[in-house]
């Protein structure tokens, strides 16, 4: 983490570059307008300064031609920029399909980080050059705003709900980790580092840790018997999860929806809420109040590695793989 | 214009002394003067918040304050600057007293409508003053739920009330204008004859009018979930956190334009009457205002880019917030245009002019950078915003309003201000804006994000900078308070119409009386006739008035 000044931030994430050529290509502009105006100006100023003996000529009052030159002109430039920037919009809202998993819980004023191997942090993470990182978030009160300038990557934390966002590291070393949404008191104290490691090095810093996060989400689960509804066993109680997520579901109603993250955590906390088709007769009671935001995070690793979705510690990058 | 006058005039200054005739007239002029207390007094209070926190900022720890305290400071600061300054400042005291004498008009339509809601203003700045000496609110300007609703622990509902109460003083003020320029227009003054600064004043009325009750609405909801536990906004009892961003910028970002456009509207009453020229593209100036004020409304979702709003969501508000961006511009060059063959003159309402020219061309041109969805990711909620907004709001709305304070200073109380002095302050506050802003654009895009008490050390050099320029800026707003108030007892008188300009407002005395015109006008030509006008010239300079020229 550089503490000398600056007056450009680094650029440690696949983005950085992205989002800084567009920003000077951004700033290029600004340069040419602003100098185009203020010259013209000055110019004005002083060649017609009251009293000066230039002729003036007649006072025109407008000229159809050069207000809709200033208005399309503009227009144009600014509809490319705007298509560039939405490109890589799009790309940062999306994960790609192979990125690690990071779970992050915000709190006030701190941050709580779970790999799916099983290593736990706080207001450090810990990530690997090379290799894209979803980090799946949410908030245990108010709003938060996960923020590495290095990576220029900002995202919101919500009470209530998941989102999500990624980035992929290109530089090792410690990066600013900030709060960038006011949450209240210590809100300039909720900050911390990311630590971006050789892949190498990464998987041996994840080599210490006891117990996979989805062998912490089973526990979860068979603690609060899920299993006693949720398995072949039960008979047709309820939906079976091996294999369920990620994958259309069929709702009552004739609804289909992705069993994505935000569909588990509302299954868990509102069952009421989006039923599987075939299941309207049962009812499961709510886990609401009952499990933390960091044991359901646990439980939706769980089910994803009854999908094969979840990172194993043998989907973490080893030694030997191809890092760009 | 000699002013040799010897039986003392009746004006709406010397119409009545007693405290009764000023707590009650239905007057438009005074009332725009008790407007102007008011707001006065809430600036140096916002003002005062500010000064507090940059002293803070000069160092990465928190020494001077704690963070409980440095939290309510930028929330005072923003909740007053922007309903208690920002949005009455041009409106409800230049408006107030122009748009009659604009539009050769005795008063308003609604006179007393107009003295309500100096009340209505006075009684939510109360809640909000009240709120402050009794500890403060926390929340920031934004109000963001949960937090607000829930989790703070500070003065919520009284400012909250302050702020829905004020919100029906706009609404009163703006509903006044509408009527009065559908309504009241001289004989011969058409709708394309209106000077420039009236359609902003038109423009304007109409966004407070559609926007301030969603305001409204979104405060008493805070207010059901905060008191009474419904669950709207906050997760924990099933609401919605988004819910509130949509609803709060709906109104909030509009008021930018709230605040801008008035401030548009004064620039071209000082760049034609400085440049002795008809405004150029007149009709351009007039559909941009329009512009703006429908298009305002439909980008609010640019302040929730990294919200969790969605991609096509965010990409929808991209392309629209760019699309607001080019009536500005055409603004801009039209103005410049207008300088084009003109006979400049540069006393001090036009430096006020060209720095918001300026000052607004830069605020403008970081706005694309926020519309950028990929760049906002970085910049959002950084120290680039901060500066952004302070570049509209303080470098265009409130160099607009202290231009225009200087432009008709002799129109509202009969005498100049000391020039050489007015030149300085204007000079200070351009420099010290830039010094203390400036910085901020370069803090931002390194990331360091706004509403911070304590911060990285790496980022000192720019807060110190930063405060710097405050301190130079704050001489600059402290000056004219002295010398506007000097000159109400020593300043030359000024004459009718000092500066030669073409307006209604101009061909009554100065300080004009109390129903404004002996005889309604009948308006003949275009506003900015300057051409025609070519042998009025700028007199007070040709009586040798300034002391130190």
């Amino acid at each position: 983490m550089p503490s000398q000044f600056r007056f450009f931030p680094e650029q440690a994430s696949t983005f950085a570059s992205r989002i800084d050529l567009l920003y000077f290509v951004l700033l290029a502009i600004t340069v040419v307008m602003s100098v185009l105006i203020f010259v013209m100006i000055l110019f004005f100023m002083i060649r017609y300064r009251r009293g000066s003996k230039v002729i003036r000529g007649p006072q025109v009052g407008s000229n159809l031609r050069l207000e809709l030159l200033w208005s399309i002109i503009p227009l144009v430039i600014m509809m490319g920029i705007f298509a560039w920037g939405a490109d890589i919009y799009f790309d940062r809202s999306y994960p790609p399909a192979a990125a690690l998993d990071v779970y992050v819980v915000g709190k006030q004023w701190m941050w709580k980080l779970q790999h799916p191997q099983g290593k736990r942090e706080i207001n450090e993470l810990h990530v690997p050059r090379g290799y894209p990182v979803r980090l799946t978030m949410i908030s245990q009160d108010v709003i938060h705003s996960f923020y590495v300038p290095a990576f220029r990557m900002k995202q919101d934390v919500l009470p209530g709900r998941y989102t999500t966002t990624w980035f992929e590291a290109t530089k090792t070393g410690e990066f600013h980790l900030f709060c960038a949404e006011y949450c209240g008191t210590d809100h300039s104290r909720m900050k911390g580092r990311v630590i971006v490691m050789e892949p190498a090095e990464y998987q041996a810093w994840l080599q210490s840790s006891t117990g996979t996060f989805a062998s912490r989400g089973e526990q979860v689960f068979n603690d609060f018997r899920c299993g006693s509804c949720h398995s072949p066993e039960a008979g047709n109680r309820a939906p079976l999860l091996t294999g369920a997520f990620g994958r259309p579901v069929a709702l009552v109603g004739g609804q289909t929806i992705t069993f994505d993250e935000n569909y588990a955590r509302e299954s868990i906390l509102h069952p009421q809420a989006k039923i599987v088709a075939g299941f309207g007769e049962t009812a499961m009671p709510t886990f609401e109040g009952q499990l933390d935001e960091e044991q359901i995070l646990a439980l939706i690793d769980y089910l994803k590695s009854l999908s094969g979705q979840a990172a194993s510690p043998s989907a973490a990058p080893s030694a030997g793989s191809s890092a760009p | 214009m000699k002013m040799s006058a010897i039986e003392p005039r009746t004006d709406y200054l010397n119409a009545g002394y007693s405290v009764r005739s000023w707590l009650l007239t239905q007057d438009h002029k005074r009332i725009a003067l008790l407007y102007l207390l008011a707001i006065t007094c809430m600036f140096f209070i916002g003002g005062a918040a500010a000064v507090l926190f940059r002293l803070d900022l000069m160092t990465p720890d928190a020494d001077l304050v704690q963070s409980e305290t440095y939290n309510k400071l930028f929330t005072m600061h923003g909740v007053i600057m922007v309903f208690f300054f920002l949005i009455p400042s041009i409106p409800a005291v230049l408006g107030n007293f122009l748009l009659p004498l604009m539009i050769g008009a005795r008063d308003l339509a609604f006179p007393k409508l107009n003295l309500l809601s100096w009340y209505v203003f006075i009684a939510g700045g109360a809640f909000t003053i009240w709120a402050i000496v009794h500890g403060g609110v926390d929340t920031g300007w934004t109000f963001y739920t949960p937090y607000t609703s829930t989790y703070s622990n500070t003065h919520v509902m009284s400012t909250a009330l302050g702020v829905f109460i004020v919100g029906f003083s706009s609404i009163l003020t703006a509903l006044n204008f509408l009527v009065t320029i559908h309504t009241m227009r001289a004989p011969g003054l058409t709708w394309f004859r209106l000077p420039l600064f009236v359609w902003t004043m038109y423009a304007t009325s109409l966004v407070i009018m559609l926007g301030t009750p969603v305001l409204s609405i979104v405060i008493f909801l805070v207010a059901l979930e905060r008191g009474l536990g419904f669950g709207i906004f906050d997760p924990a009892l099933g609401g919605d956190p988004l819910l509130f961003q949509h609803l709060f910028w709906f109104y909030s970002h509009p008021a930018v334009y709230i605040m801008v456009l008035p401030a548009m509207g004064v620039i071209s009453e000082l760049v034609t009457c400085f440049a002795r020229k008809r405004v150029f593209g007149y009709h351009f100036i007039v559909l941009a205002s329009l512009g703006i004020a429908v298009l305002g409304f439909l980008v609010w979702g640019h302040h929730m880019f990294v919200s969790g709003q969605s991609v096509y969501a965010g990409m929808v508000f991209s392309i629209l917030s760019f699309l607001v961006a080019v009536p500005s511009a055409i603004k801009v060059f039209n103005w410049t245009a207008t300088l084009y063959g003109g006979q400049i003159g540069y006393e001090t309402p036009m430096l006020y002019a060209l720095g918001f020219v300026g000052l607004f061309t830069i605020g403008g041109l970081t706005g694309l950078f926020l519309a950028t969805t990929a760049v906002d990711v970085h910049v959002h909620d950084t120290y680039f915003v901060v500066a952004h907004f302070h570049y509209i709001m303080v470098g265009g709305a409130v160099m607009a309003y202290l231009g225009g304070i200087h432009y008709w200073w002799p129109k509202i109380t009969g005498r100049m201000y000391p020039e050489w002095w007015a030149r300085l302050s204007a000079l200070m506050i351009f420099v010290g804006f830039n010094l203390t802003f400036f910085p901020q654009f370069i803090l931002g895009y390194l990331g360091m994000p706004r509403r911070y008490h304590v911060y990285p050390e790496e980022f000192q050099m720019l807060n110190v900078l930063s405060s710097a320029g405050a301190s130079i800026l704050g001489v600059g707003y402290l000056l004219p308070m002295a010398y506007f108030t000097w000159s109400l007892w020593y300043s030359p008188l000024a004459g009718d119409n000092p500066w030669g300009a073409t307006g209604l407002e101009w061909q009554t005395t100065s300080p004009p009386p109390t129903e404004n015109f002996p005889v309604i006008p009948t308006v003949v030509t275009e506003p900015y006739d300057y051409e025609t006008n070519s042998d009025q010239t700028i007199t007070v300079r040709r009586q040798g008035e300034f002391a130190h020229e």
